[in-house]
This record gives structure tokens, sequence and C-alpha cells, in this order.
């Protein structure tokens, strides 16, 4: 099994005639993904790679019953898009794009609360599931491999990095999300671990933060209560100067609860192995499960 | 992005929000001509992108246009130290020349996005005029809060709901209410990050002022603010992050190291710099180069580096994903035929492009410290910069 995406996802790539959208449409259908179908208004009929184009999202469902959809568009256009796609009524809306501004998010944010719907972004890197060969999502699948670790980063290529590390080190994933980097994200991190937890082919999990909010105190506080599995954690921006955008909207200290320092803390607290070193994130993982078996 | 306060005034001025009557002045004698206009005794207030101007010594209040023009030499084209700058201090391009005002209360307000709740929250408190932070400590009983609904958008009870708890009576509420709805509106219209008026002034005579005012823009929706994004005052950045933003180099910050850092991802860049620090070293600075698959973009970071004086080594922590190892390494090679790079360079390479990155470094007989992996390279890079 897997979280939010598996094997009968039906994929639509929302801004597939782009030069991202058609080369990780592209890629992500060499990795298996159901991909049936792509929206860019004013290109129905046409195909990239032998996906078909439609100009509406509400055409492209009924043509191909999708129930997810990956957004590729620019900033400018990306609310609109998951508009679209929430109201066609798509379960999984992922939105690859960066740069929404962060009024647009606090609407978005609103506006989907009590909805059936799971967003996940923007900012991000997607979600990948190796063990149902399916990923919506840019990371290198080659990073990846199937298994039993459920994986959530804020950061892309911190995700790339520690599932690297993971696979390295022998541990496989059923699935990784990641969240994306902006101060307002349709999906938290407590959102993933409930779905971790709840899922009984996850074994253990891995969560890599960052300065700036508190989405892992929030992460930290569910952790405490309700997780049993085994599980680690890295924050980044130990050493970020406060103030200062770390590249990431999200990413910047604002008051003491923002620092890594005092994540690390709540989630030692809660019960997960912490590391301060980036480079042992699978080293600390495969401790982890040793000492558990 | 950041402005001054006397562009954050005349942003809210335009909200109707009630600001003190005031001119910008970029020389002494605007100073002394502002100041007399304004009767002669007014506040002289440096204008910097930092806090703490008060107690650094860069507000002070006269009583003659002779004494305002005497600050304002005294302060304009110097750098202001406070709390928030660094010891370099700030550029002081303009004062603002404002008129006094007799003050009987002093009160707090700003606006912001709640990391918790996901929405803009409005705070105000009867505490004004001491840092916001301390009173939060202290006191959090003394800042009442309210949150706005992002479909519902602002309503009138809200502002309300705050003047009645911050104890105003009279004609102040309505004041309050209208001022704080100006607030949320600047907030939305101008995409503000946060909106701060700290102290909100009542004086003697019962007027509400924004004495002073903080605005921060989400760099985000620059695109759709350009008369926002024309208010930048570059003199209040580091030279290498206004060089940085010209050439495409986005994500640069500068740091207090000696290692020049160049990163695909913010993540990765963040957990970069900490690597560094855990073993001893420190960074020149943060840079992020994106995914973009660009070879001018690494030229572009590269001339950065080797601007920096600071720098002693470069190291490459790169992951291979979206952006290629070998377009990287295409791109290091231009920057050694266009630039003069003059110290050690690690890379920490991996993931897609890799051989063939690592083919076109050899060949063009680029010496590379190699690196296993992140703790690897930081190690080496920290040993590198010491000459070591």
């Amino acid at each position: 099994m897997s979280i939010l995406l598996n094997r009968n996802t039906r994929l639509l790539v929302q801004g597939i005639t782009g030069a991202e959208g058609s080369n990780h449409a592209r890629l992500c259908k060499a990795f298996g993904t159901n991909i049936v179908g792509g929206v860019t208004p004013g290109r129905a009929g046409q195909e990239v790679d032998g996906i078909p184009v439609f100009n509406t999202v509400d055409q492209a469902v009924a043509a191909t019953q999708a129930n997810a959809s990956i957004i590729f568009v620019p900033a400018p256009f990306a609310t609109d898009a998951i508009y679209e796609a929430v109201e066609a009524g798509l379960k999984l809306v992922v939105c690859i794009t960066d740069g929404l501004p962060t009024w647009e998010m606090v609407k978005v944010k609103r506006y989907i609360s009590g909805k059936d719907v799971v967003l996940i972004g923007p900012n991000c890197p997607g979600i990948i599931s190796p063990p149902e060969k399916a990923k919506a999502g840019i990371m290198p699948a080659s990073s990846f491999m199937p298994g039993k670790l459920g994986l959530v980063s804020r950061s892309g290529t911190l995700l790339y990095e520690a599932a690297a590390q993971m696979t390295a080190a022998g541990i496989g994933q059923s699935t990784a999300v990641g969240i994306g980097g902006d101060p307002v994200v349709g999906t938290d991190f407590v959102d993933i671990l409930k779905r971790f937890n709840d899922d009984p082919d996850v074994e253990a999990i891995a969560l890599i933060g960052e300065i700036g909010g508190v989405a892992e105190q929030e992460a930290a506080e569910y952790v405490k209560a309700n997780v049993r599995k085994p599980m680690c954690a890295f924050i980044a921006g130990a050493s970020a100067p406060p103030g200062r955008r770390m590249g990431h909207a999200g990413a910047i200290i604002s008051g003491d609860s923002a620092t890594a320092d005092s994540k690390l803390k709540a989630l030692s607290a809660a019960g997960a192995a912490v590391t301060r070193n980036p480079a042992e994130i699978g080293k600390v993982m495969a401790e982890l499960l040793a000492s558990r078996s | 992005m950041k402005v001054h306060e006397y562009q954050a005034k005349a942003i809210l001025a335009e909200f109707g929000v009630a600001v003190p009557r005031s001119r910008a002045a970029s020389t002494p004698a605007e100073a002394r001509a502002a100041a007399a206009e304004l009767g002669g005794r007014v506040v002289v207030k440096a204008q910097v992108h930092a806090g703490g101007r008060g107690k650094a010594g860069g507000v002070k209040l006269v009583n003659t246009p002779e004494e305002a023009e005497a600050f304002a030499k005294g302060l304009l084209g110097t750098r202001l130290v406070t709390h928030q700058t660094g010891p370099e201090g700030a550029l002081v391009p303009m004062v603002l020349v404002e008129e006094a005002l007799s003050v009987a209360r002093e009160l707090y307000i700003s606006i912001l996005v709640d990391s918790v709740s996901k929405t803009n929250v409005i705070m105000a408190s009867e505490a004004g005029g001491m840092e916001i932070e301390e009173v939060a400590a202290a006191t959090p009983e003394k800042i009442l809060k309210e949150w706005v609904d992002p479909l519902m958008g602002y309503q009138a009870s809200i502002g309300r709901a705050l003047a009645y708890g911050m104890h105003l009576d009279g004609g102040l509420i309505r004041q309050a209410a209208d001022l704080i709805e100006g607030l949320y509106r600047a907030f939305i219209a101008r995409d503000c990050s946060i909106v701060e008026v700290n102290p909100l002034v009542v004086t003697e005579d019962g007027r509400l002022l924004a004495a002073d005012a903080k605005i921060n823009f989400d760099d985000n929706a620059m695109y759709r603010q350009k008369a926002v994004a024309a208010l930048r005052d570059t003199t209040q950045e580091d030279p290498l992050e206004v060089e940085a933003t010209t050439t495409g180099v986005n994500n640069y910050i500068k740091l207090s190291g000696n290692i020049g850092c160049v990163v695909n991802g913010a993540g990765l860049a963040m957990a970069t710099l900490d690597t560094i620090s855990l073993f001893g070293g420190a960074a020149a600075n943060f840079l992020d180069i994106g995914t973009v698959n660009n070879v001018d973009r690494v030229i572009s970071a590269m001339r950065i580096l080797t601007k920096d004086p600071d720098v002693k080594a470069i190291y490459f922590n790169i992951f291979g994903g979206m952006a290629r190892v070998d377009v990287i390494a295409q791109g290091l090679v231009d920057s050694y035929k266009q630039l003069d790079v003059k110290v050690p360079l690690v890379t920490r390479l991996t993931g897609n492009g890799l051989e063939e990155g690592r083919r076109i470094l050899a060949e063009n007989g680029i010496a590379v410290i190699e690196a296993s992996d992140m703790a690897d390279g930081a190690r080496k890079a920290v040993a590198a910069a010491a000459g070591r």
C-alpha cells in the first residue's frame, strides 16, 4: 500500500504543453504512473508523448475519469489551476509551482478546508510511491526504492538527499512526500504523519523539517500522542541567521519557536531519533531499525 | 522586501490611515525647510531598514529648524548601528522630519499571517512603544488577537473589538476602527507580509496617529506590485546581494564565514551550511542555484563568489535531479575560463549527469577536491579554507 497515490491513480498534468510540464509528464509516465491526460487552454486535440491534451479540467475528467492532478503552470495562474482542479472533483492535487503570493495560499487553504481533496504544495517536489510505481512529482526516481519507510520533507532536494541515504542503507520507501517550502501549504506534516501512522505497510517514518513556522512543533505534538513506529528527524537551518529568508519563503527565523534547535528538541522529546548532521539521516534510521529488531 | 518608514507611512496614508504631518529630506537644508514648514518643533528620524533607531541615536526631538538641520547633517550619509544592523551599520540616505506629538498613550497594532491558523491575524496591545516580543513574553494577556476569515474579508466588528479591548472610548473607538480597517486594506492590496504600527499614538488632543510604521512585502507578489518594487532601496542591502539579483542569482545571502557555497535547492543549501558549522567552519554565503539547467547561472554564481574577499574556498554541493550535474560542470569549466578563480574548489556531486559531469571537469583540467558525501565535502571545504 501507499498513501495518497497508487497504481489506480489516474493523473492529469495541468500545464502539460510547457517545458517543465511536458518533461515531467514524460518522466512520471516512464516511472509507471498512469497519466491519463493533460490540460492547456486552447490546446485540445494535441498530444504530448501520446498523452491527450484537453482545454479544461472538467473536459479532461469527463473523457478520462482522472482523479488526481499535478500542476506546472506559472505562479500568476496557479491559484486558478488549483481552483479548477478542486471544482472538477479531483481528490488529489499536487502543485509544483513555486512563487505563489502568500495571500493566494491563505485563500486557497480556507477554500479547500472541509472539502474532500488533498492539496500538496505549492513550491514542492510532489509525491512518489516506489512500490506502486507511481509518481506525481519532479524527484529523480533513481534515488528511491520500494520499501516500508514513510518519508516527508518540506524541502525538495533534502527529500532526495534523505531518500538516497535511505536507499544506500537498504531502507526502501513506501511513499515519500515533499509538502513544500512556503509559509502556507495545502498539507502540513501532521496530515502526512497521520496517514503514515495509520498505514500498516509503513513501518518507520523519517521527517525532514526546516526553520520557520510551527509545523515541526505541531508534528511533535502529534507524534508524542500517537506515533509508536520508529521515527527519525532532521531540521535544516541550525546555522541560519535570524530574520533572513533562506531560499524558501517559509524558512525564516522570527521568534524562538522558529529555530532548528526548538524544533529538534520538540521532536526529540516526542520520541524521534534526531540528528544535527544531514549526512547521517540514513545512518540514524538504520541504527534505529537495528536496535528495534 | 523592506521599505523605509516614510515610504510605509505614504502607503498607509493612501488607505486612509492617519499619520503625523511629515516631510522626507535627503539634505540638511531640506530638513531645515521641512522643520520650518512643520512649525519648528519636530522629530528628526534616520531612515534605515532596521529597528532600534531611537536607542542608537538616530531619532531626536528638536525645537528649531536650525537644530533639525544640524541633527540631519550629523546623520545623512553616515552609517547608523542599531541592534538589528550588525556592526557595519546601515547607511542613512534620508531623514524624516515629523511634527512633534503630545503623547497621551502609546498603543500597538500589527497584521501578519498567523503560522498556526494560516490566516491573517490582527494583533493589538495597550503596551505600545515597547518591543512586542518582550510584551508577548512578559504579559501575553496584553496582546489581543483577531483573525480575519479570508473568504469573508474584513468586518467592522473586528476593529471595534480591538478598539474596545484597548480600552479606548468616545470618538477614539471610531478612529481606531477606521485606522485598523485602513491597515488591513493596505495589507491585502499591497501584498504585505507584515504591517506594524508601534507606537500607535493617542495625542493629548484626542487624535489617533500611526507615529511609526513598518511594512515588509511578500517577495513572491512583486510581479503584481510594480509600484512597491520600485520603492526598493539597494543602499540598505549588501552590495554582493544586490549584484546577485541583477544577474539572476536570486537566492544569495552574504554571511560572515569564509567558505563560498553553491548548492541546488534551499533545503540542501541550508543543510550544507549546517554541516560546515558542524565541522568547525563557517559559510561565506547561502546560495541556492535553483533547479534550472543554465550554464550562465553557474557563471554568475561563481562571479559573485570570486568577488567576495572573504571566500577562501568554494564548495559545490549538487544533487543532480532536475538540475543536471553535467550542466553544472560545464558552468564550472566556463567560469574558470572567464574568471580568475584563486581559491580551492571542493565538489560533492551526485545524481543525474554525474559521470558526464566528472568527465567534463577532468577533460578540462579543473582541479577539484572531490568529496564522497555531504559530511566529507564539509570537512574538506573547512580544511581547504584553512589552507590545510
